[in-house]
């Protein structure tokens, strides 16, 4: 199976994720489409790592997961206190930083 | 006692500090303190005056060297003492004046809350005085001189509570920083090209000095002295500066302070036989105040301004002497004395007057004091015969010697010089009899709360001292020209000169103009009516009374266009810096109302941007790869 497919998907994947964060309104849905870009990422790198025959890229993917990890529970811990805060998880509620 | 100088300004100095310092518990005994501070002054002038006379001329001059002031390459100076013949004769002056006045003053101001401050202020005075006469360099004369100044002020300005008095004490201490601007120029001058500001290295180093630096010298010397001494153009002050207490007015306005500009001409003699022109320029500047301080004095109703007026109009006498070079020094100072004597006289008097009259000073409201007051009639009375200069009494010695010594010399100056000299004795005649016959004769103009009485002993007793002055001290000094050769080791012998015209007409002339002026003066205030209101007057009587405009000139040659400048400075400030940096915060503050814009706080648009950005990066990165 020629790996670039890999790639194409990692593309596909990383535009239904920022379509995700871009288009929808609930934070947990765009919090959802942040996670799919970094695994489409994730894909990438391992992808490339396979075209080229070189390790590196599975290494960068591990750390990212780490990354993702940590992220998530920041992310959600967020979430859960802006719902605590306005009873919403909207993401156009809160515009406090409008200049 | 000549080597304990020093004391005669340590003591009055300790005495005004501790006075100002220990607070309202000195009350009961701080006149006294200050008394006492200045009469020890002249004890120390005394035995030092004593122990001078035992030396021979030329071994006068004594140095007392007192601490390493300035240490330094450049400019090494010592701050010391020069006692000779000419300081002595103002140490004496100064403090036995000095004296008598600090014991008129404790009953003058007995009823002032601040009388001990009054005293320390009178200390601080005399010790400043005493410093600017003893200084042995221009530097620490210039200390004094400043002491002086800040006494003077702090002193026209004692009542201060009233405005115009502290506007009077402002306006003698603005004046007479100009002044101190000439003085620190011919430091600096002296500095540059004399190498040096202390009497000894500058009087070594001008006659070897060019006439053009000389000059300059003495120009910027006569300007301190014009400040000083309120000689044309820097005048308009002493007239205001009668809003201090009368006393003040005999001690600093008459008798001391303002004679400190003749003794700076006369002590920089070296410097002034260098620069003829220079000399020429103070002589002018004599005549032009003693006529321009006469025909003021012709007119003010005020008895202080006239006196103030008269006192200008003196010291220009002494100016006009100091001008005329060796031949006029020791009249100028012999002028000075005398005039200490019967002009601080004749305030004292004044003050006596006012005294009894409830701080009265309008003339037109005197009158027939004679009787009421007959001792300050008579003391005023000898200072009256003193400064019109009628034999014996000592106006006559000395004023008449700077007519004569004025009417020496070759060309138009002593004919001008002498002319005005002469014209001021009968001008001098006019406005001092018109002052003492509206103040004690004719007849009675009080107003209805006014019941005039003589003033108390300590009051008297000064006056009566300094009256028998006026009358003696002339005639005692002028006995063998005791006062001239005293002065020669300093001034330097003047050879006799004829005047252009033979001195028995010259005194015979002087002693007409005077007899004129005097008649004059009895026919229209001491038989006639005085009215109560200035009457209507001439163009010219009124200039007199406005002391000749001054302040009107002033305030149009300098005020005005000093302000025009610092409102065009202002406004070119707020215009161009200030709008300079304003414009510049107005243009970033209006930078950021635009990029305020950008921040939504959506989420989403930021994220979207995020996203735009990351995209432009990535194709710059893949377009700029290839």
């Amino acid at each position: 199976m020629n790996p670039i497919a890999f790639v194409y998907l990692a593309a596909v994947l990383f535009a239904i994720g920022s379509a995700a964060v871009l288009l929808r309104r609930n934070a947990i849905i765009a919090f959802m489409g942040v996670e799919l870009m970094l695994n489409a990422a994730n894909l990438a790198l391992v992808a490339f790592s396979r075209i080229h025959g070189e390790i590196d890229g599975q290494v960068m993917a591990f750390f990212v997961m780490v990354v993702a990890a940590a992220e998530v529970v920041v992310g959600l811990a967020i979430i859960i206190a802006v719902f605590r805060a306005r009873q919403t998880i909207s993401l156009d509620e809160p515009a406090e930083l409008k200049g | 006692m000549l080597s304990v100088t020093w004391l005669v300004i340590a003591v009055p100095l300790a005495s005004a500090f501790l006075l100002l310092l220990a607070g309202k518990r000195s009350n009961a005994w701080g006149h006294w303190l200050g008394v006492l501070a200045s009469g020890s002054t002249f004890v120390v002038g005394l035995g030092a005056f004593i122990e001078m006379l035992g030396l021979d001329a030329e071994e006068r001059a004594t140095s007392v060297h007192l601490f390493s002031w300035i240490p330094g390459d450049a400019l090494n100076l010592d701050a010391g003492l020069l006692v000779d013949p000419l300081s002595l004769t103002f140490v004496l002056l100064v403090s036995f004046v000095g004296t008598l006045i600090h014991v008129y003053s404790v009953a003058y101001m007995e009823h002032d809350a601040n009388r001990r401050i009054f005293f320390a202020y009178l200390n601080l005075f005399v010790a400043s005085m005493l410093l600017l006469v003893l200084a042995d360099s221009y530097l620490l004369l210039f200390v004094g001189w400043e002491g002086v100044g800040l006494a003077s002020y702090l002193l026209i300005g004692f009542w201060n509570h009233k405005r115009e008095y502290a506007t009077a004490a402002n306006k003698a201490f603005f004046v007479n920083r100009i002044g101190d601007i000439g003085l620190i120029l011919a430091m600096g001058l002296m500095f540059t090209y004399l190498g040096g500001v202390d009497f000894e290295t500058v009087f070594a180093a001008a006659p070897e000095a060019s006439v053009g630096v000389l000059t300059a010298i003495g120009l910027t010397l006569l300007l301190a002295a014009c400040g000083k001494s309120a000689q044309f153009p820097l005048q308009s002050w002493l007239g205001d500066a009668m809003a201090g207490p009368t006393p003040v007015s005999a001690l600093i306005h008459a008798a001391t302070m303002v004679t400190a500009g003749v003794y700076l001409i006369v002590r920089s003699a070296p410097i002034f036989d260098g620069a003829p022109d220079a000399r020429v320029v103070v002589a002018i500047v004599g005549a032009i105040t003693l006529l321009l301080g006469a025909l003021i004095g012709m007119a003010k109703d005020d008895l202080k301004k006239a006196l103030a007026a008269s006192t200008m109009s003196q010291i220009g006498y002494m100016m006009l002497a100091a001008g005329l070079g060796p031949v006029g020094y020791a009249f100028a100072i012999f002028h000075l004395v005398t005039h200490g004597f019967f002009k601080a006289g004749m305030f004292l008097g004044a003050g006596s007057v006012m005294h009894g009259m409830r701080d009265q000073v309008d003339m037109r409201r005197f009158g027939a004091l004679r009787t009421s007051m007959v001792v300050t009639w008579a003391t005023f009375g000898l200072g009256w015969l003193a400064i019109l200069g009628i034999p014996p009494f000592s106006g006559y010695f000395s004023k008449d010697k700077i007519i004569e010594a004025a009417f020496v010399g070759e060309g138009w100056h002593p004919w001008v010089f002498g002319s005005a000299a002469l014209v001021g004795a009968g001008l001098t005649a006019f406005y001092m009899s018109r002052l003492f016959f509206m103040t004690f004769h004719g007849k009675a103009r009080w107003t209805d709360d006014q019941h005039p009485h003589e003033s108390p002993k300590l009051m008297t007793i000064p006056m009566m001292i300094l009256a028998v002055g006026s009358a003696f001290l002339g005639l005692i000094l002028a006995t063998g020209d005791r006062f001239v050769t005293w002065l020669e080791p300093v001034t330097g012998h003047a050879e006799e000169h004829e005047p252009v015209i033979a001195v028995p007409v010259l005194i015979a002339a002087t002693l007409v103009l005077v007899a004129l002026g005097l008649l004059a003066a009895w026919r229209k205030y001491g038989t006639a009516d005085v009215p109560t209101e200035p009457p209507a007057a001439s163009l010219a009587t009124i200039a007199a009374r406005n002391d000749m405009f001054q302040d009107s000139v002033n305030r149009a040659v300098f005020e005005r266009p000093g302000t025009h400048l610092t409102r065009t400075l202002v406004y070119a400030d707020t215009a161009i810096v200030d709008g300079a940096v304003n414009g510049e915060a107005a243009s970033i503050a209006k930078t950021g109302e635009v990029v305020r814009r950008l921040q939504t706080g959506q989420v989403r648009s930021y994220a979207a941007l995020m996203l735009v950005g990351l995209a432009t990066i990535v194709i710059i990165a893949v377009v700029g790869g290839n």
